[in-house]
């Protein structure tokens, strides 16, 4: 279960986040979602892509790049979509670390992806609250 | 077995030693005398006769010469013979101010490359050894020095010189070095280079390492013998007493063995220029006591360190140096407190880290600021950013207990900071551009 998020750490300086992308443009990968967390000296770069294999063999020449294990879930385009899903986990005590959301290809579709402390317990509680969770597998079907 | 070059003299019993540096030094004092006006004005203004230098005892009379001297006396007022019976010079980088020339004979050099044979012996160097020097040829000693010491041992010798990595992978693995002559952190870039392509340390033919001409620690020896699968010596010189090897280690690695037979050492009192006594740590301080064309007497070498007699399991009676602290010139004085680069590399080795990185001292109104720059190891990394700024104030807190005051830390991104070939840029001192 869960989906594979590629991490890379880069460098707070003009033209490191171009590059990067750069590389995966040249590996054509395509970018399905991604959030950039940035500080003053450093950025995390975390990305799903069509091709996580590809995307990390070919950045790994030049960067650090580590696959993590996150979750996507499907939300309803409506009001309190969000709402459901913390509060699931909310009551379950799962911390979230981070979150960034994307759509699908279908339409009024959109879909979170979390980083939380405690992934299998999580995609339980989801799961038991009528909220799959998204595997590779699926991820590819609605990319 | 026991590995010497010159067992005799390396063996010898401390009162023969003593014998060969008393009667050496009386002879040289009254070479310099006669011959070098600077030195001679030196001792008449200390009122000090080559006669009254009888024994090693007497040499705290006569007058320290110190770099600010070599660049008074730059070219030719140090040189002790005429430029007919030179053969060569050296010089220093001259990043420190002008360039120091320092001039050899025959004689010198042969001494020179002597002191170079013995290092490689002691390092487990034969005749059947390949030895890659890739320290830099030329101006720079090193390249010279080792060079000569690996033939007058025998060793099939690569002069390579330094950089063009790959170049210097490709002959150590086609022609099987066995021993490797460079800068501590071109070592490191090497081993670094080797994982890189895809090679384990065994897959190398390397043994020993010799390496020195930068401070270095014992944490990035560690990390360089492990890398290279070698056992790491060092070895220590400077320009203005020949080059390398006027001290080196054995296997013991505790310390190197000065050659007593052309150098005589001291510790001093930086400050007062007071002899200091056996185990105390100060300046160390040299008297060539037989180079014939560039003759220093008690040169003040601003290096750090403690002098050890203890016996050594090795067989040589020769005073041991400990590695030096770092030049006085590399010490930097940030916000009042004596801070080392050494210091902050133990700190980061210590902690897991490349020994990679930079430091960076500049000044904001009037405070000044402190950030060490080092790479992030690929194992260290986290897609969270709170992970990566607890190792850094993990870092920062290190520093604090070790250097008493607490640098910014900045992890970047592996092969962001310039590799160097040669000697490494540690420290970039910005408030030197204000001043």
């Amino acid at each position: 279960m869960a989906i594979t998020q590629l991490s890379v750490f880069l460098e707070n300086s003009p033209g490191r986040l171009a590059e990067a992308v750069r590389i995966i443009s040249d590996a054509e990968v395509n970018i399905r979602a991604m959030s950039l967390a940035d500080t003053k000296d450093f950025g995390i770069l975390r990305i799903i892509v069509s091709d996580a294999d590809k995307a990390k063999s070919t950045l790994s020449a030049n960067y650090i790049v580590m696959e993590t294990r996150v979750i996507a879930v499907k939300m309803d385009d409506q009001a309190g979509a969000l709402n459901n899903i913390l509060q699931t986990l909310e009551k379950a005590q799962i911390n979230v670390e981070y979150m960034y959301a994307f759509t699908g290809s279908e339409s009024y579709s959109a879909y979170v992806v979390l980083r939380v402390d405690d992934l299998e317990h999580a995609e339980e509680v989801l799961a038991e609250s009528g909220m799959p969770t998204l595997t590779d597998e699926k991820l590819k079907a609605i990319l | 077995m026991k590995n010497y070059y010159q067992k005799e003299i390396e063996t010898a019993p401390r009162e023969k030693i003593l014998e060969i540096q008393n009667e050496k030094l009386r002879k040289q004092i009254r070479h310099v005398y006669d011959n070098v006006k600077y030195y001679r004005d030196l001792m008449d203004q200390k009122g000090v006769k080559p006669d009254d230098i009888r024994t090693v005892d007497d040499i705290k009379f006569l007058p320290f010469l110190s770099k600010a001297d070599l660049r008074e006396a730059y070219p030719y007022g140090l040189l002790g013979t005429d430029l007919k019976n030179c053969v060569r010079i050296h010089s220093t980088s001259g990043t420190t101010g002008k360039r120091v020339v320092a001039f050899y004979t025959q004689h010198d050099i042969d001494i020179w490359e002597e002191c170079c044979a013995r290092a490689i012996v002691a390092a487990g160097g034969t005749d059947e050894d390949v030895c890659q020097v890739c320290y830099g040829y030329g101006l720079f000693t090193g390249g010279s020095g080792l060079h000569g010491g690996s033939h007058k041992v025998g060793c099939l010798t690569l002069p390579m010189s330094s950089g063009n990595t790959d170049r210097q992978i490709q002959f150590m693995m086609d022609l099987g070095s066995t021993i490797i002559c460079c800068t501590p952190s071109y070592a490191a870039y090497i081993g670094e280079t080797l994982a890189e392509m895809g090679y384990k340390p065994e897959d190398n033919k390397l043994k020993a390492g010799i390496f020195g001409a930068e401070p270095w620690t014992e944490e990035m020896r560690r990390s360089i013998e492990k890398s290279l699968g070698i056992k790491a010596y060092d070895i220590y010189g400077l320009t203005e007493t020949s080059g390398p090897g006027v001290s080196f280690e054995c296997e013991e690695q505790s310390g190197m063995h000065i050659n007593e037979d052309h150098f005589y050492a001291e510790i001093i009192d930086p400050d007062t220029g007071e002899v200091l006594p056996e185990g105390s740590k100060g300046e160390l301080v040299f008297t060539a006591l037989d180079k014939e064309a560039f003759p220093l007497i008690r040169y003040r070498t601003r290096d750090i360190c403690t002098l050890s007699r203890k016996e050594c399991s090795c067989g040589r009676t020769h005073v041991k140096m400990s590695k030096p602290m770092g030049r006085s010139d590399d010490m930097m004085i940030i916000r009042g407190v004596n801070v080392f680069p050494s210091q902050i590399e133990t700190v980061l080795l210590k902690e897991g880290y490349t020994p990679n990185y930079q430091i960076v001292v500049d000044r904001e109104r009037n405070n000044d600021t402190f950030d060490v720059y080092v790479e992030l190891n690929p194992d260290q990394f986290s897609d969270k950013v709170s992970d990566i700024q607890n190792r850094e104030r993990t870092l920062e807190s290190a520093m604090r207990t070790m250097l008493g005051i607490g640098p910014k830390m900045h992890l970047v991104a592996p092969k962001t900071i310039t590799r160097s070939e040669g000697k490494a840029v540690r420290v970039i001192d910005k408030r030197k551009l204000h001043d």
